[in-house]
């Protein structure tokens, strides 16, 4: 090798690239320092001045939390987005739905293109975009008392957005069990309940409040009852408010008093916090002597089932159903019309969409007119005794109820129930009828 | 004579002709002092229109489970339950827990 001089332009971009290294050694030093990355810094900004979060401390709290959301639902929805923007480090979503149309109007992390796709493999989507600094862990399967503790131990605070009591009294146990706090909310209607539920493992669980579970025909259902988008939201983005400031340590053991708020949507918009009973010495979870224990909840020795109840709704025999092929072809073509429609849904789902010759009574105002024929006759003028009497509902469960109290109380003897109801109609004999 | 406002929430005012607030009077006898569970007798009594609708509110002779109340936005629990005594101006709520989510 000839000893060459070294051209002029290599040298300068020698001399560039050293100076570059200098000056990202530098960075990558002083990041290093850092508790956070400086794209952090500036995602983080607006809610690390606010005082109270107490800056990089707060933040850093944010990070290191793991909270399991269960239920990607009108709760869950509204409320996740915050959650995975303040920062939290660990999202789990355990959810085994799959979106349908019937759920965007409230459940705003789906869309109309996710229809069938699992909620929470949907909501990880729009999550995982919103800030790729958050791990999200979705569980796609039902929560019950052979996975519940595999699932829950990876977190520190649970999030209990799921629509049944079975589910509620669950979450509470299990969260109890494990000395987890549960972020507890519901809603329907235009109405929403939230609370705080063993708070630090010393504050009441769900059956401190709800020690005796409510007779099953008086739980409603979203489905059942409906839900306004809104009010539902609301509540879950309160639930959102909860567990930053259960994080951040806001509440504190000294200033913790166990409440109960209650959110109605309409007429006027209110919100109450209502002052709750402490821990309970007898609650059978979380009291003195609890019987409802890690190990009897695994082996399946405490029978959520049948300590929450189900309603039943077979109480017709197969000769007093038909199927709704039968019901078109021998009760709807045209001519002679002998027969007595009568639909039990709700007068205003009836006004949404119905058949037309039919009849609108509730089973409860079947059930108030204690059997007297005068009284049915009042509301269908033609009725009597040896009428023949179709029933309908929306699924074919109202209708069944109602169906055995035309027989049993009013002794019309050709009464019978259409099976699958008016939506199972539409599915399988005319879907140009709005479905709702 | 004791002047409360009693509040049905939750979907409760169902079975109150769908109103959520009642001004209520409850009279006593002579001297006796006027309780939560008298009022409860009372609206047992005279507020449910529909008698079979009684079930939807009382349960063994109690509020049914999954219907708080809350006495001045209290838990009943913390304030006697039914043995609290009734001042005028009190606000008993009544509400139905909700499920959906």
């Amino acid at each position: 090798m000839t000893d060459q001089p070294v051209p002029s332009d290599v040298l300068n971009e020698l001399a560039a690239l050293r100076a570059e290294n200098a000056t990202l050694k530098q960075q990558l030093k002083s990041e290093t320092q850092l508790p956070m990355s400086l794209e952090e810094f500036k995602r983080y900004g607006r809610q690390m001045i606010v005082e109270e979060t107490r800056g990089v401390e707060g933040q850093l709290k944010l990070r290191r939390s793991k909270v399991l959301v269960v239920g990607a639902g009108g709760l869950g929805c509204p409320c996740l987005p915050y959650l995975a923007g303040a920062g939290v480090g660990l999202i789990g979503i355990v959810d085994n739905d799959v979106v349908e149309t019937s759920n965007l109007h409230r459940q705003v992390l789906h869309d109309s293109t996710k229809v069938g796709m699992l909620k929470c493999e949907s909501a990880k989507e729009v999550l995982s975009r919103l800030n790729p600094f958050v791990v999200i862990k979705t569980y796609p399967v039902r929560l019950n008392y052979s996975n519940a503790f595999d699932i829950f131990k990876d977190y520190d605070i649970v999030l209990d957005c799921t629509d049944t009591p079975l589910t509620r009294y669950l979450i509470s146990d299990v969260a109890v069990n494990l000395g987890l706090t549960v972020v507890s909310a519901s809603g329907l209607g235009s109405e929403g309940q939230l609370s705080i539920l063993n708070f630090k493992n010393v504050g009441p669980c769900y059956r401190c409040f709800y020690p005796v579970p409510p007779p099953p025909n008086a739980v409603s259902s979203c489905q059942e009852g409906g839900v306004i988008g809104p009010c539902i939201g609301l509540v879950g983005v309160m639930m959102a408010v909860e567990t930053i400031k259960l994080i951040l340590d806001i509440y504190t053991l000294d200033n913790f008093s166990p409440f109960l708020m209650q959110y109605s949507g309409f007429s006027l918009q209110s919100l109450r916090t209502f002052k709750m009973r402490g821990r309970q010495v007898k609650c059978q979870a979380c009291g003195e002597n609890p019987t409802i224990t890690r190990d009897t909840i695994e082996k399946g020795d405490v029978d959520y089932e049948l300590f929450c109840g189900q309603r039943n709704y077979n109480v017709c025999l197969a000769d007093e159903r038909i199927s709704v092929k039968e019901f078109q072809n021998s009760f709807l073509s045209p001519g002679e019309f002998n027969h007595i429609l009568l639909d039990v849904r709700p007068h205003h789902h009836y006004e949404i969409s119905h058949l037309p010759n039919t009849y609108n009574l509730t089973v409860k105002e079947l059930r108030d007119m204690d059997g007297s024929i005068a009284a049915l006759q009042s509301q269908i003028p033609n009725i009597h005794g040896q009428s023949e009497v179709l029933v309908m509902c929306r699924h074919g469960n109202d209708s069944q109820l109602a169906t055995r109290i035309l027989k049993d109380q009013f002794k019309i003897a050709n009464v019978r129930d259409v099976r699958g109801g008016f939506f199972k109609y539409i599915d399988d004999i005319n879907p140009t009828l709005p479905k709702y | 004579m004791v002047n409360v406002k009693v509040e049905f929430l939750g979907g409760l005012d169902i079975i109150f002709e769908k109103q959520r607030t009642h001004k209520v009077n409850v009279k006593r006898d002579g001297e006796q002092e006027v309780t939560v569970g008298m009022l409860i007798d009372y609206i047992v009594l005279n507020m449910i229109k529909n008698p079979k609708d009684k079930d939807v509110f009382i349960e063994n002779d109690t509020i049914r489970p999954g219907i708080l109340t809350l006495i001045n936005d209290t838990d009943w629990e913390l304030e006697g339950e039914k043995d609290y005594v009734l001042e005028d101006g009190d606000i008993v709520s009544f509400t139905s827990t909700l499920h959906g989510g």
